[in-house]
Order: structure tokens, then sequence, then C-alpha cells
């Protein structure tokens, strides 16, 4: 799968903008259309913070995903807000480490991941979603590895290159646990 | 091929107002279009420009009154209940006849309202805002790229024609990102301004710049002339794009970003052999109100982010020579497709 509309969904501070960005930049690199549109609110660590992520070869319409067709949850509240909008035989990603129930749909491909756990023992915490990106990344096929650690370094202004490494540790990480 | 660079809408204004030669930014923040101020503060004490954060909306837009009087290219923006507060200046710089730029990222109201995006601010723009008679030329861009690209042409525009050009977005088009190439954009195109007040240097008569004529006729006079001015505005500078009219049974009208959830809703009732199409007004103001006599639907749906605003011109357009119907979310409410969908259904419904 090359295209897709993705909601990616969590708290503020676990980087959910931050992972939607590299999709988006990873799909201008490859010269598709594309619109990233985040949540934007009187909103602070802790708080929800959401992204909406099209990727197409035509021309985009509304950037507002109303229907994803890949969602990444990474905490409870926006498992409970999305997990009936993503269209049949879509993705749900679950962030298993801070969510404590299953998928309810049977028509949807679910993949649980430890992420936070996992990020943790790599040591850091703020990594989880670099884990959730890499299982996306292995489930979808929407961009392999290698596009990914060029748009990373490709997007990431100099002073913050050295976070590359750690960036793709976490990824592939997440990756090899699907 | 020239450089994309992925950028939100709010700092890519910026980006283009700095390559059309904007050296004067007066700011005050409010959310949802802070970016473009936050942008401004970084880049222009690096090229000799001024970023200045007045202490309100009311003395940021009279710096720019200032500023463009004295002949430079000026700019401020901010977001509705920020733009009420500026209107009053507003209505001076249209009056002393003065380019400038203003920018409107509108949120849900009336009052404080709230945040997210809206299009409650039609009236407010195309109608002039503040007092007195004049109006602002209004441009209405629905997404990243043309927010530059239109950018760009309000300096040119304004100080071509010498009246204030407000970009009007929402929310939403000023916080998403999207793939921008500044090399498609206009170039700045200068005009003469014999009337600046920027120094004789003891070679001329000083230039005043007044609002103030107490003479009725002299005032009237000076309206006449205005108008004159707007007349061809009007006449020349009516901008849009439409697709699918031709054969359309119905045609959606709606701007900004409105205009892609209407896109997305072409393209269902298409593909269900609904024959609908689409007018996307680029200027308000003017209203490009003549493609209006050249299409034949059976109908026109405007579709708004406010309780109905623009279908009074879509209703003055086509002269109510076929029913208007109107269907619109406000408050911070963006339509979805399918609601624009069901609309169009519910309406054919009736035509048939």
């Amino acid at each position: 799968m090359k295209n897709g509309e993705v909601i990616l969904a969590g708290f503020g501070g676990q980087g959910i903008l931050f992972m939607g960005k590299i999709l988006a930049f990873a799909a201008m690199i490859e010269g598709k259309k594309l619109s990233w549109l985040p949540s934007y609110g009187p909103e602070m660590r802790g708080g929800t913070a959401n992204c909406h992520v099209i990727i197409d070869d035509n021309e985009i319409g509304s950037p507002i995903v109303t229907r994803p067709n890949i969602l990444v949850a990474m905490n409870k509240p926006s498992l409970d807000k999305f997990e009936d909008t993503v269209l049949e035989g879509g993705y749900i990603f679950v962030d298993k480490s801070l969510i404590d129930r299953n998928v309810k749909r049977d028509d949807v491909k679910t993949i649980y991941i430890d992420a936070t756990k996992i990020a943790d023992d790599l040591g850091n915490k703020g990594l989880a979603n670099m884990v959730m990106l890499g299982s996306l990344l292995k489930a979808t096929d929407i961009f392999t590895i290698d596009e990914i650690e060029d748009t990373m370094k490709k997007s990431l202004p100099k002073s913050k290159q050295a976070l590359v490494e750690s960036n793709m540790k976490a990824v592939k990480e997440g990756y090899s646990l699907v | 091929m020239s450089e994309k660079v992925l950028m939100k809408g709010n700092e890519a204004i910026g980006e283009a107002a700095i390559r059309s030669g904007c050296r004067h930014f007066f700011g005050y923040p409010i959310t949802p279009q802070t970016e473009l101020s936050a942008y401004m503060a970084k880049k222009m004490p690096k090229i000799g420009g001024v970023f200045l954060q007045a202490e309100s909306e009311v003395a940021a837009i009279n710096m720019v009154y200032g500023a463009a009087s004295a002949g430079v290219r000026a700019m401020t923006s901010s977001s509705s209940p920020g733009i009420s507060l500026k209107s009053e200046g507003l209505s001076y710089i249209a009056a002393a006849d003065l380019p400038c730029v203003v920018v409107n990222m509108v949120r849900g109201g009336p009052g404080l309202g709230g945040i997210q995006p809206a299009q409650s601010d039609y009236f407010q723009a195309t109608r002039g805002g503040g007092h007195g008679d004049y109006h602002l030329i209004v441009l209405a861009p629905n997404s990243v790229q043309e927010l530059a690209y239109l950018t760009a042409e309000a300096f040119n525009l304004s100080e071509e024609y010498r009246i204030p050009a407000m970009i009007l977005g929402d929310g939403t088009i000023g916080q998403m990102m999207e793939p921008v190439d500044f090399d498609l954009i206009p170039e700045p195109v200068y005009a003469q301004k014999p009337w600046a007040t920027n120094g004789t240097e003891g070679k001329r008569e000083k230039n005043v710049t007044e609002t103030l004529f107490l003479e009725p006729s002299e005032l009237e006079e000076r309206v006449f002339e205005r108008e004159k001015k707007y007349d061809v505005v009007r006449e020349n500078l009516q901008r849009y794009k439409s697709h699918d009219t031709d054969d359309a049974d119905i045609i959606i009208v709606s701007y900004g970003l409105t205009s892609r959830v209407v896109e997305t809703a072409v393209k269902i009732l298409r593909s269900e052999g609904i024959k609908a199409g689409a007018i996307r007004p680029i200027t308000l103001w003017p209203f490009p109100e003549k493609v209006f006599k050249e299409v034949h639907p059976k109908a026109f749906l405007s579709v708004e982010m406010s309780m109905g605003q623009m279908v009074e011109d879509v209703k003055l357009a086509c002269d109510c020579s076929v029913p208007v119907h109107f269907f619109g979310r406000t408050g911070g409410v963006i339509p979805t497709p399918d609601e624009v969908v069901n609309k169009v259904k519910e309406i054919l419904k009736e035509v048939e």
C-alpha cells in the first residue's frame, strides 16, 4: 500500500505530530500529494493530540480524515474516539503498554505493540512513537525503512541530526515485532 | 525542478510576504494565526526588516496605517475578534487609499467564540468591516500553495489599486502543512508612490495622509472617485475556479477549506451518476458574479462554515433565476463530504 488516510492519536508530548510529519515528509520526497493537519487547541503535555495525514496520487480534497484506513492509537481515549471510524479492512495499531483493552471490531486488522515499554527499555519512553511507526511500516508497506531513514536525515534540522540514529533504532525495533 | 518545502499555512504566508518585499510586520498574537507572527519575529531581524509586537490589535493596524502611508509594504494578521478591533483602522486605511495586506485566519464566533476554523466573517470581510463606504480586496485560498500565491498577489493588487487587501483563511488552512513551491508565486510589481509621506527632501510639496473632510460635497466627491476605482476592480478582478458545470443539475458554491470538502463530495456524487458541479470563488470581493450568468443548473447550493453569508451573494449573482439553497456548519465544526452529498440528494428530490 502506498497511499493512505491516517489518524495518529494520543497524549500531547508523545510525538504524535512528529510521527505524522515524518509520513508527510516521506510522501513529499516520493512526489506524492499529501496533507498534514494537526488538532490544535488550548492543550498541553498530557492533553489529547491527534493528526490527520492523507497521502495520495491525486489532488487531495478535504484534508480532514473522517474514515481512516490506518489508525494509530497511543492512549485509550484515542482508541475509544476513533475505533469506529476506521474503514473495513483497515489497520488499527494499539500501544498496549498504555491501553488496557482490545479492539472490539473484527473487520479490521489489529496490531498490538508494547511500544512505550519497548521504548523505555531502549532508554527513552519518548521513542514509543517511533516504535509504533516501525510497526506501521512493516504492516502496511506504506514506506520502506530506508525511505524513512532518508526522510529523517532530510527533515530534521542540523541540531537534531544526532537523533536520527536513536529514532531509527526504535523504528527498526517496532518493524521487527510485526 | 524547483524545490518544494513542507510548511504550515501560516508560515507560508510569512515566507511569501517576505519574498514579496514586505519588511514591516506589526503583529498581535491570537490563535489560530500566531505561527505567522512567530515566523516574522524569527525572520525579519535577519533581513533588515521590522517585526513589532504591538500592545494591541488597534495599535498594530495603526502602525500599518503609518507604514503604508510612508509607502512601504506593510502587513498585519489576526483572527476574528482581533480583526473586529482592527476594523476601525482598516476603514481609515481604505479612506486614505493606502495599500496593505491584512490576514484573517477565521475562528468561530461571535464574541470570543472558539478557536476552531470558521467562515463566519464573510460579511465583515466583503462589506468592508468598518464604517463608511469602502471595500477590501478579499482573497480566499484553499491550499497552502495558494495561500503563498495569493499573499504575493495581495501585495501587488493592493498597490496597483491602492486598496487594502485581505487574505481570508480559516484556522485549518493556517494550521495544516502541505508542500509549497515558492518559485511559483508572482514576482513583486512595485507601483510608483508619488503620494507617500516619505520626506520631501525640500524638493516637493509635502504629502498629507488624511481622512477627515468636513465639507460634505468634498467628501462625497472623494467617495465617488473611490467608487469608480471599485467599479474597475469589479470588472477586472473577478477570479474563481469551476468544474463539471456544463451539464450540472446542481452547482455547489464554496470557498476556502470548504471547497475541498465539496471537491470530495462532487467526486462521490459524480460516481453515483448525479450531475453535480462546483464553483469556487477565489476573490470574495469582488464576487465572481459573471460566471453565474454563464451556467444553467436547476439549483445552486452554497456550502459554508457559517449560518449562510456568501449564499446572499450567490442569490444576487444569479438574480435568483433558480432556487439557491444553503448548507452550513458553524462554531468550528467542519462539514463532511457525506453531509454535502445528502443535502444535494435532498435538494434534487425536491427539484424533480
